[in-house]
């Protein structure tokens, strides 16, 4: 069988770590080959060596059997080879033609000639059924189109070979099954694709072929047909992972947290950011918030942990009119936030470990005595939180955050606000950016969370994450809850429907 | 991993603490900036630059105990408008008004020094204190501006540099003017600060009480920063005033008294000065206090940290010395002006210097992590290779 391209014993050094270590990746033509792996499994930095971005120490890359140098990113595109970025490379202001032609306008005298690059931009989105407005701004249409933009970049200068880099992360699943279509008529067509993912779901779905990379160093290639997901997991961690946390039934208690009728205006519109959002959560409960990315969710949460101020509606905790109480008062009588974004608001990064540990709760008598802090009560709080929660880092307590790894990071804030006992816990997309190892760590925590009797209000884009944690799911859209829905009963592509908006309910409280 | 003697450990142990990063990072501006400077003495004079390159490096030294002294004398002022600085930029915010906060303390002080001789022994003292809290408003208001209007407090406290500066000209007309001589009328006898015996070890010296007394807020701040929950939450606003207010602290109020203190600073600084006894006056010019933009300097340069920039303080009063000394050559004391300002180039630099060696720490860190789990992977499978270090 011929390969379209090979990379061989590819070795890729940083100080101090071995990122690629000695990895095959060998591409059959027309074929759809995955690109398995953790976070940091050397991934990303493989294919920035296809792409001409760093220099391997050792190995060799072969285009159709004949050794090439890719030293920079243009040799690659040269050479065929295209990449749909996981975070797209588009200018909004831009249409959606001009973004496909930027760079490789086809000129006349030094004048656009933008009629041939409009027919051939359309001949390309017929054939590939890659439906596309040409002219509407790119900060008008939907995540959807602009990928299919992004792909069409890739088609319009003739490339061969075409890389995806996680490219269903920002879809619903209406719109991963269309892709899914899209990349094997693809393949089907004569291109070759390599799809970067660490979801297995997936690659058993579209992929032909996938290579497994663990820390570095290439696990293995396996034939997808031949192989189970367990098997793909296992190789991919390097031990047997439990996909579905282990849930005990029990029966929701008394109501804990209840938010009524709850709105907030966007400034500048008429449109609300949120509209007369009303839920209740309950003792023994994960209720989860279930939609796409911008559908009002950072704006609920801001609004019920008081980082904004919004315009009607309530909030109770335990019968207790939260609506006007500050932020330490819902930080110190119950309440915790593991917020979306760790680095903005979940930690100051250049403070140690030990004082991120007491960013809530510094001023308690435990921790200072006429304002003077007491850093030996400090210290060994924090040492006896690290035990507890596994954080793992260099110089323990006294470790400056900002150096420890995202999943030991999110760690101290989970270890933070489980401590603080509280009665409703809002943990805002707590596995994000984390690997399989630790994800299912802080799983863990939030379902022992529920089995202890607290609220946990968990607010999710991952469906996964969704249908395996909650014991409700309520969806939002647009500022609105749409749905209210039992996780045993619903599909994944019912859930889809709501969050798209095509399906709606009356939600009660 | 081969630290296992305990000289290669303590030096790991040194290189660890964030103090000697900075410590050597500015080491290493000032002496990249010394040697520029000589460079620039070689073109522009090449005959006398050495003799008044060692001149400018001797300081304290070149006139015994009296410029001895005086390193400390003109290091008291710069010291407080250093901390003045540093401490608003610990909290994330820059102070640029030093200036301006330094001249109303000491207007504030010299006409309680004039007018107030009744208070008799006491009268520095109140002197000094009325300076802490004219300096703490003029300090406030960029801050209430910031923290209720948003407006940038280094816009905000630059204007109000050139407010302080007009409006202390117009009082002193007003109030203290010496109009034979134009400044400011000599104050009370019992308004100077007492030497506290400073001038028996420095005979002949401008060197006065004000020296212990800016050393005495070098260690107030320095605890406020480090040891109270106060500088924990400017500190925490400081680096991240999301996270600051996630944690519920009052962030606005959190501004305010940040620049109030960093003003209240720069205020006493004006009072140490001109209370000196030194025979100095507020002189009705269109200038800015110099101290005040010394002051950003002494705290680049002392990473603004409070014990840094005591020892800053002294380091460019001591080259302020050799340079007033370098005129027995035909060198100006300006020519400090210019090795300061290359100094403070290398130290912005140099920051990039301790970035890299923090760098250089973490990526030692997890190298030995990695080998540390391959070493228990390797246990775990049985295969052991005993001496691999």
């Amino acid at each position: 069988m011929d390969y379209i391209i090979e990379m061989l014993n590819i070795r890729k050094e940083f100080p101090g770590i071995v990122a690629n270590d000695d990895i095959t990746l060998q591409i059959r033509k027309t074929e759809i080959h995955a690109l398995l792996g953790e976070n940091g499994a050397g991934k990303s930095t493989l294919m920035s060596v296809l792409f001409g971005l760093y220099k391997p120490e050792a190995g060799s890359i072969k285009l159709r059997g004949k050794e090439v140098n890719i030293s920079d990113p243009k040799t690659a595109s040269r050479l065929g080879i295209g990449m749909v970025h996981q975070h797209f490379k588009l200018v909004e202001d831009f249409t959606v033609l001009e973004n496909i032609t930027l760079g490789a306008e086809t000129v006349k005298n030094g004048f656009l000639k933008m009629d041939e690059a409009r027919k051939k931009v359309m001949a390309l989105s017929n054939r590939y059924k890659l439906y596309i407005d040409p002219d509407a701004k790119v900060s008008s249409i939907t995540v959807g189109m602009q990928q299919r933009v992004e792909i069409l970049k890739m088609l319009y200068r003739d490339n061969e070979i075409l890389i995806f880099d996680e490219p269903t992360a920002v879809l619903t699943p209406q719109e991963i099954d269309e892709l899914m279509g899209i990349m094997r008529e693809l393949s089907k067509e004569g291109k070759s694709l390599i799809f970067i993912t660490h979801k297995l779901e997936e690659i058993k779905k579209v992929a032909d072929r996938v290579t497994v990379l663990r820390r570095g160093k290439g696990i293995g290639t396996y034939n997808v047909k031949d192989v189970t997901k367990e098997f793909l997991s296992e190789m991919m961690v390097g031990r047997k992972v439990q996909f579905t946390v282990d849930k005990k039934d029990i029966p929701p208690k008394e109501v804990i947290f209840e938010v009524k009728n709850l709105s907030m205006k966007t400034k500048g519109t008429t449109r609300n950011a949120l509209n007369n959002i009303s839920f209740k959560v309950r003792k023994n409960e994960i209720v989860c918030i279930a939609g796409i990315d911008g559908n009002g969710q950072s704006e609920l949460v801001y609004a019920l942990t008081g980082l904004k101020h919004f315009d009607e509606g309530h909030i109770l905790v335990n019968g207790e009119d939260w609506t006007k109480k500050s932020i330490r008062y819902r930080n110190s009588h119950g309440m915790s936030h593991i917020p979306e974004d760790r680095h903005k608001y979940g930690l100051v990064l250049e403070y140690s470990m030990a004082y991120n540990l007491i960013l809530q709760s510094y001023f308690m008598e435990r921790f200072q005595k006429y304002s003077f802090l007491k850093k030996k009560n400090i210290y060994s709080y924090s040492d006896s939180l690290i035990g507890k929660f596994d954080i793992r880092s260099g110089q323990g307590s006294q470790t400056v955050t900002r150096s420890m790894s995202g999943g030991n990071q999110q760690k101290v804030i989970l270890a933070r606000e489980i401590d603080k006992n509280p009665s409703i816990m809002i943990a805002v997309q707590p596995a994000r950016g984390l690997d399989v190892g630790a994800t299912e760590f802080i799983h863990k925590q939030l379902v022992a969370q529920r089995d202890a009797g607290k609220g946990v209000l968990l607010i999710s884009l991952e469906l996964e994450e969704v249908m395996n944690l909650s014991d409700r799911i309520l969806v939002i859209y647009e500022g609105e809850l749409v749905g209210e829905l039992d996780p045993k009963k619903v599909t994944i592509q019912e859930l889809g429907l709501y969050m798209a908006g095509a399906k709606r309910d009356e939600v009660k409280a | 991993m081969n630290n296992q003697n305990p000289i290669n450990q303590f030096l790991d142990r040194l290189s660890r603490k964030k103090g000697t990063a900075s410590l050597i990072s500015s080491l290493t501006a000032i002496g990249i900036g010394l040697v520029i400077g000589l460079i620039i003495l070689l073109i522009t004079n090449p005959e006398e630059s050495i003799a008044g390159f060692f001149t400018m490096l001797s300081g304290g030294f070149n006139d015994g105990t009296r410029s001895f002294g005086n390193v400390f004398y003109i290091a008291t002022p710069i010291i407080m408008t250093g901390l003045a600085v540093g401490f608003a930029f610990k909290t994330g915010l820059f102070n640029i008004g030093a200036s301006g906060q330094f001249i109303v303390g000491a207007y504030v002080a010299v006409l309680i020094g004039v007018k107030l001789p009744v208070l008799g022994g006491f009268q520095w003292v109140v002197g000094i204190f009325a300076a802490m809290i004219a300096g703490a408003i003029w300090g406030a208001i960029p801050g209430l501006l910031k923290a209720f209007l948003n407006v940038h407090e280094v816009i905000a406290s630059i204007m109000m540099n050139y407010i302080g500066m007009f409006m202390v000209n117009y009082l002193i007309k007003q109030t203290v003017l010496n109009v034979y001589t134009n400044r400011s009328l000599p104050v009370a006898v019992t308004a100077n600060i007492p030497k506290m015996g400073l001038t028996t070890i420095f005979p002949g010296s401008s060197i006065n009480g004000g020296l212990l007394i800016a050393i005495l807020f070098v260690i107030l701040m320095y605890i406020i920063l480090e040891k109270t929950t106060f500088g924990y939450e400017l500190k925490a606003c400081g680096h991240n005033r999301f996270a600051a207010k996630y944690a519920g602290i009052n962030e606005t109020r959190s501004i305010v008294l940040s620049m109030a203190i960093a003003g209240m600073l720069a205020g006493v600084g004006g009072a140490l000065f001109y209370l000196s006894g030194a025979g100095v006056y507020i002189e009705v010019v269109d200038v800015m206090a110099a101290q005040g933009f010394t002051g950003i300097s002494v705290s680049l340069l002392g990473m603004s940290n409070p014990i840094g920039i005591l020892f800053s303080g002294i380091f460019i009063a001591w080259l302020q010395i050799g340079g007033f000394y370098m005129q027995r050559y035909s060198f100006v004391p300006e020519f400090i002006q210019i090795i300061t300002a290359i100094i403070i180039y290398c130290s912005a630099a140099s920051l990039l210097i301790r970035n890299y060696m923090e760098l250089k720490q973490l990526k030692k860190d997890e190298k030995l992590s990695n080998i540390a789990q391959s070493d228990t992977a390797d246990i775990v499978n049985g295969k052991k290779e005993g001496g691999k270090n």
